[in-house]
């Protein structure tokens, strides 16, 4: 049978999916054993025990100097930050993409400059926000609203314009008006796309978090990567990184789960 | 005065000339059926009737008042496809007529106007053959099954006509007989007037009262856009048809159902 046509069972895809982390696994420990043995003191691929101990040290003793535990203070501190900023950025982009792409007046004006404020880096308007808006949480806020509200805005925009002017049409003919037409047709239509785009925005809402906590923060999971960086941390450092990337995993399963549980009839969510 | 008319009307897109000269009565109550080659202008004129489009020339006057320039509830449309809104059950679909009209500020009743909304809805899908699948999505629908919610979506509003673009194109050969059916039980119970167009002859002859034929009369082989397409044939197809299905319709159901079987 050609390879095209080969497909895994069910319990064939489980094994295949686990391979790879497996593989990966196995390398790591492979390589931390062997630099190990060779340096007990090096810090480059630390062992599962001395990541457990970190962990244990980070997230289940109080900090001796604050009497704090910082790995939730800091998960919790980054959660608040992406959670705002992914909100606003949601309504926001929402909002804008609605009126971009149904209303051709308003579009007329809004489509062109969402376009060249979406070719902004954020990060290299970084200091900008920090100056505007000072060092605290709003400018870090910001730069997450900054980056993906443009990114949300123009796929709405875009999914608003693929609505079929069948419908549209159709709904004027039920007796809407333009608010109406919108609050009831377009909008409804576009909140499952809405979560799909905020989905995807994730993976650059993280990195924004962690650019702004790295650069101008006193607590967060990126503040804390960087800053046990200077000591060669590699025991905290991996750690958190695969805390956020849970985290990041987990948001994505949600959003998903969310799109398929709200909207039964979108058949975009069904894949 | 007739109902519809249309003042030579003239359609043209850039160099292109779709419709030249068109001029027409359509009394009320009259089912007219569209036909002709594609490309002559039929669902432009169709398009014109609904509003979506405005004559490069002439005027469509309906009641004597030009037409209004965008759609309204006085016409009622289907196209077909995308026809039925996918994110509202079949209920809500048709209820949606009745709410939109009553709340302009939020586009949804409550309570008991809801209530009395829904209940009118349901009333007439059971008529259409859809009491069963109110709850399902158009999605969860056959071909058949969303143009009959998409022809009841458009009755809830009683419109003063019903315009219909190749609603039965995409359909089975024997849905598309049930559908004529119900397109000519519904359309005697309400004496309304359509407009349909339709690709296939022996539909228009099934249905209409009257076949309107669109079709280019000048070619010039040199320019192909310079000419448009106008009414060749304006048939009237024979009423007594008609009569014969309202005197069918009259007999007691163990005589027709034994006429069926037969």
């Amino acid at each position: 049978m050609r390879l095209i046509n080969q497909k895994p069972g069910r319990s064939w895809r489980i094994s295949l999916a686990m391979l790879p982390f497996a593989l990966l696994l196995i390398a790591y420990l492979a390589g931390s054993a062997a630099r190990l043995a060779e340096n007990p003191q090096d810090k480059l691929l630390p062992s599962v025990t001395q990541m457990a101990d970190a962990v244990d040290r980070m997230a289940f003793s109080e900090d001796p100097r604050s009497g704090r535990y910082l790995f939730w203070d800091d998960t919790a501190a980054s959660l608040k930050r992406l959670a705002m900023g992914l909100a606003i950025a949601a309504v926001v982009g929402l909002c804008l993409g609605i009126l971009a792409g149904s209303l051709p007046l308003f579009g007329a004006s809004l489509s062109p400059l969402l376009t060249v404020i979406s070719m902004i880096p954020p990060l290299a308007i970084l200091p900008v926000l920090f100056i505007v808006f000072g060092l605290d949480e709003l400018s870090k806020v910001m730069l997450i609203v900054l980056g993906i509200t443009p990114v949300i805005a123009r796929d709405i925009e875009q999914r608003a314009r693929e609505i079929p002017a069948e419908l549209l049409i159709k709904a004027q003919t039920l007796g809407a008006n333009t608010w109406t037409l919108i609050l009831r047709v377009v909008l409804p239509q576009l909140l499952p796309r809405l979560l799909i785009a905020l989905q995807l925005a994730l993976g650059s809402a993280w990195l924004f978090l962690i650019a702004a906590e790295a650069i101008a923060s006193t607590d967060g999971l990126g503040y804390r990567i960087f800053l046990v960086r200077r000591y060669l941390a590699m025991d905290v450092i991996l750690p958190y990184v695969a805390w956020i990337t849970l985290l990041a995993w987990l948001m994505d399963l949600g959003l998903k789960r969310l799109t398929r549980a709200a909207f039964p009839w979108y058949e975009g969510g069904r894949t | 005065m007739s109902f519809i008319q249309v003042r030579k009307v003239w359609q043209q897109y850039g160099d292109q000339t779709v419709l030249e000269n068109l001029r027409l009565d359509i009394a009320e109550g009259e089912f007219c059926a569209l036909v002709g080659a594609s490309g002559c202008g039929k669902s432009t004129f169709l398009r014109m009737l609904l509003g979506q489009e405005r004559p490069h020339k002439g005027q469509i006057l309906l009641d004597g008042q030009p037409l209004v320039a965008e759609p309204d509830p006085s016409r009622g449309i289907v196209f077909q496809r995308y026809s039925v809104l996918p994110h509202l059950s079949v209920l809500d679909n048709v209820a949606l007529g009745l709410e939109l009209p009553r709340a302009p500020l939020l586009g949804r009743l409550f309570g008991r106007a809801k209530a009395e909304a829904r209940e009118q809805a349901a009333q007439l899908l059971q008529r259409v053959g859809l009491g069963h699948a109110l709850d399902k999505y158009p999605s969860q629908l056959s071909g058949g099954m969303q143009q009959r919610l998409a022809i009841a979506q458009a009755l809830i509003m009683k419109p003063r006509m019903l315009l219909l673009d190749e609603p039965f194109g995409a359909l089975d050969p024997g849905i598309r007989k049930d559908m004529h059916a119900l397109l000519l039980e519904l359309w005697q119970e309400t004496r309304l007037t359509v407009l349909m167009v339709t690709h296939d002859l022996s539909e228009g002859f099934t249905l209409g009262t009257r076949l309107l034929v669109f079709d280019k009369v000048r070619h010039d082989p040199h320019a192909p856009g310079a000419y448009g397409a106008r009414i060749t044939y304006d048939i009237p197809l024979n009423l007594d048809r008609h009569a014969t299905r309202e005197a069918v319709a009259a007999l007691p159901a163990h005589v027709t159902s034994a006429l069926k079987t037969a």
